[in-house]
């Protein structure tokens, strides 16, 4: 590269602490940034991404502190910079994009005023001013109304719309340097492209260098030039975006690869009568609904998924099936036979045939049981195991979930990882012995890695115990991954259901093939081609 | 100097008697529990201590007791000289046994008055905030109401309408301090509902009985102990003004906080005798709260 380096960081060690010992979260890394350069960082969670990029900016978060290493700034040491100039680079030259803007922004001011905040404060522009810069930044990241949108208060604006006021906000001063903090994570897959396309095109305009910090390697493939990968605080490698995505050298930036080539073989039509069907369902709060006719088929052994992007009503659907929310019309069958409405006119044995694996397994387990209790519940309750047959089970449920049973067996949820809480919750759903588990996001809260084996292990019980699965996600990765069947929602409507291998392959309805099109793929080009090939927004 | 001597010797009482009991405490735990006591802090070793005293202070009463409880020993107001240590009341009763006593009576009657209270406020108000509807309309506007009349009056009310026994003392007082805790005990069950640990048990299909006792009540515990050893020194306070009232415990029952009544005229003399027992409650109060400082710390977490 002859381009001129921005920021060069050299073996910068940060160190966090936990009780009275200090730990390394950063290892000695080595990070060079060019003007105008994107560099995408990946990694597990805990890999130390975000702790590296807010040290790019000379800042450790509370608990942690840079222990070793030089962060040269454009010829400013940030280590030994006085506080005082530290906080004159901030926002003026280096700015940061957090991963949630609706947390990020102040909820009491309105958005331009949050905008002006930072040119007036570092004297670049007067208020008048960066008002219009405002408007013209707001209509370059093409938002709606571009005059009007400034004067509104965060919670008025969409998610998606949010994200792209705070690049705006972050590009007021015309930064060198901007971080970019997992900016779309929490997005739907639909909104991620807007907000992807608006930031790659503002950081091209002004020539921007950034640190783009993701987990999601189909992201970052269309983002950065370059590609550094970072495990539990060391690199990895780091290469050119394209030849890594063509030929990465390390076994781990491999492993990351593969994770999403995990797929079940197709299975045979399903025949019979469903384990669960819905049947024509309305069903709301208050007067508004939320599902409007719906009616699918879960069969034996197989997995529905139902996908679609937030506030189409597909968690709404599973708390109709499970009795939390009464219909207003229609009905569930269970077998052929109809299901009470409610799950307080329920039968035990009813309860017990359909189980709920939960989106956070931290608010799902009782932090202040043990496992033998946890899992051991639903088994003592529904099939009447007591003393030593309850605790054969226990350890049967937890060698089931890959879990050595000795060790694990009296710890409480807070001594688990996320993956490990996650696998409790299925086995907690095995111990009552259903036919059917209704899986809500399990997945979502998981690293890639993670998720893989969450996802193969529920593919192996589903084939020993005979179960079925209502697999809710918005993420289609691992619809393509896990499920038989797919049924796609939008505004409480099923728009369109079928086979995956037909629906992926020929979907009928222009919003599924709106929302297939829209899973970023690990080809740099594809956000280009993707862009072209609907018009309009490049 | 002697006030030097005696804070000195006071603070090494103090730590002579939280190394033993913590030593004591850490050697006879079972050892899952070993590291709890291992890591201990020297105040709760101190207040487990005292509580401990207190406990077999108040069982072997009528063992470690030189006289009995209402026994006239001897003349009014003797000083402190063998056989009667701590001399003798106004009516000629030995003062050692009467604090001994008084440990049983005050400190019976306050642990049972406010382990009520907790018991019926908690239950009811983790009942309301699991129920909702109209059950915790109907609870909380009743609890409104009985808050809104001052509580001393209140017991007072109670006290005459039901006669004064021990057994009318405790039920009064736990039931108007049963209000304070339903409330702070519905607040907190409240954030707890909505977790989707307790959606999950519900649509496994447990009972209300369950949900409160096992999935709820571990989570609500670190703002009720902290409550609780609170709660505890306010009833020494209540009883102590209805005895005052003459509306708490009886003579010649002995109560700490009467005892202080009665004999008070004796610190016009420069006797420090009345201050005893009340001197005795402050040990317990500050002892129950070092516990449940401890207790609150290692619930919330902030161990680390």
């Amino acid at each position: 590269m002859d381009k001129q380096v921005l920021l060069s960081i050299k073996g910068l060690r940060i160190e966090g602490r936990s009780g009275d010992a200090w730990h390394e979260i950063v290892k000695g890394v080595d990070l060079t940034l060019h003007k105008g350069e994107v560099l995408g960082l990946i990694g597990e969670s805990g890999a130390g991404k975000s702790t590296l990029g807010l040290a790019a900016m000379g800042f450790a978060r509370d608990g942690c502190r840079i222990s070793g290493g030089t962060i040269d700034f454009d010829g400013i040491d940030l280590r030994t910079a006085p506080e005082a100039s530290r906080r004159g680079l901030r926002g003026k030259r280096i700015a940061y994009v957090a991963q949630s803007a609706a947390a990020s922004f102040n909820p009491a001011h309105k958005l331009i005023d949050q905008y002006c905040e930072g040119p007036v404060v570092h004297g670049v522009l007067p208020r008048e001013k960066a008002e219009a810069d405002a408007v013209e930044l707001y209509r370059r990241m093409r938002l709606p109304n571009p005059e009007e949108i400034g004067f509104r208060y965060p919670h008025q604006v969409s998610g998606g719309q949010l994200q792209r006021a705070m690049t705006a906000m972050a590009m007021s001063c015309r930064p060198d340097l901007i971080i970019f903090d997992e900016p779309t994570t929490a997005l739907d897959v639909t909104t991620q492209i807007e907000v992807l396309a608006a930031i790659r095109d503002i950081v091209r305009q002004f020539g921007t260098a950034a640190i783009y910090i993701t987990h999601d390697l189909a992201v970052v493939a269309q983002m950065a030039d370059r590609i550094k990968v970072l495990l539990r605080g060391d690199e990895v490698e780091e290469a050119d975006t394209r030849s890594m995505l063509a030929a990465p050298r390390e076994e781990y930036t491999r492993s990351l690869w593969a994770v999403r080539s995990f797929a079940r073989a197709d299975q045979p039509p399903a025949t019979g009568t469903p384990v669960v069907s819905v049947r024509n369902v309305t069903a709301g709060y208050g007067s508004v609904d939320i599902l409007k006719d719906i009616s699918f088929d879960i069969h034996a052994r197989r997995t529905v998924a139902v996908v679609g992007e937030s506030g189409s009503g597909k968690s709404t659907a599973a708390r109709v099936i499970t009795g939390l929310l009464p219909p207003r019309e229609g009905g569930v069958l269970f077998n052929g036979k109809p299901l009470p409405a409610s799950f307080k006119a329920r039968s035990r044995d009813e309860l017990r045939q359909c189980q709920m694996i939960y989106q956070m397994a931290d608010t799902a387990l009782n932090p202040k049981l043990r496992l033998r209790e946890l899992i051991g519940r639903p088994a003592e309750m529904y099939l009447a195991l007591k003393g030593r047959a309850l605790e054969a089970r226990i350890r049967d449920l937890l060698a089931l979930i890959e879990l050595e049973p000795d060790i694990y067996i009296d710890r409480l949820p807070s001594e688990l990882s996320g993956g490990q809480k996650q696998r409790i919750g299925i086995a907690r759903a095995l111990a009552a012995e259903p036919q059917l588990i209704i899986c809500d996001e399990v997945t979502s809260a998981l690293d890639q890695i993670v998720q893989e084996g969450i996802l193969k292990l529920l593919d192996r019980l589903q084939a020993e115990f005979n179960l079925a699965y209502m697999f809710i996600t918005h993420d289609l990765a691992t619809v393509k991954s896990i499920a038989d069947e797919v049924v796609v929602m939008q505004l409480g409507k099923v728009v369109e259901r079928g086979p995956k291998a037909a629906l992926f392959a020929d979907p009928q309805q222009d919003y599924t093939n709106l929302l297939l099109s829209s899973v970023p793929e690990m080809d740099p080009d594809w956000l280009n081609r993707l862009l072209a090939a609907r018009g309009g927004l490049a | 100097m002697t006030l030097i001597y005696s804070f000195v010797i006071g603070l090494a009482l103090f730590f002579a008697l939280a190394w033993v009991s913590r030593l004591g405490m850490h050697a006879a735990a079972p050892s899952r529990n070993k590291p709890t006591f291992r890591d201990m802090p020297l105040t709760a070793s101190f207040g487990m201590a005292v509580i401990l005293i207190y406990v077999l202070v108040s069982v072997l009463a009528p063992i470690i007791a030189p006289f009995g409880e209402g026994e006239v020993v001897g003349k009014q107001y003797l000083p402190w000289s063998a056989p009667y240590y701590l001399g003798t009341d106004k009516l000629g009763r030995d003062m050692l046994t009467r604090l001994i006593y008084g440990a049983r009576n005050t400190v019976g009657i306050a642990f049972a008055t406010t382990a009520l209270a907790f018991f019926i406020g908690s239950v009811l108000g983790i009942w309301a905030a699991l129920v909702g509807g109209w059950l915790d309309q109907a609870l909380s506007r009743i609890v409104d109401a009985l808050m809104a009349i001052p509580s001393l009056i209140f017991q007072l009310l109670l006290l005459t309408i039901f006669g004064t026994s021990v057994l009318t003392l405790i039920l009064v007082i736990a039931a108007v301090d049963a209000t304070r805790v339903y409330r702070l005990a519905r607040s907190v069950a409240q954030g707890i509902v909505v977790m989707d640990y307790i959606e999950a048990a519900r649509l496994r299909g447990e009972g209300n009985w369950r949900l409160i006792r096992r999935e709820i009540l571990p989570n609500a515990m670190a703002p009720l102990v902290a409550e609780f050893g609170l709660r505890f020194c306010f009833v020494f306070l209540a009883i102590s003004a209805l005895s005052f009232l003459g509306l708490g415990i009886k003579p010649p029952t002995a109560d700490w906080g009467s005892m202080v009544r009665d004999n008070a005229t004796l610190i016009t003399f420069g006797d420090i005798t009345p201050l005893l027992p009340a001197g005795a409650i402050a040990l317990l109060t500050v002892a129950v709260n070092f516990v449940v400082d401890w207790q609150l710390h290692r619930a919330s977490g902030l161990k680390e």
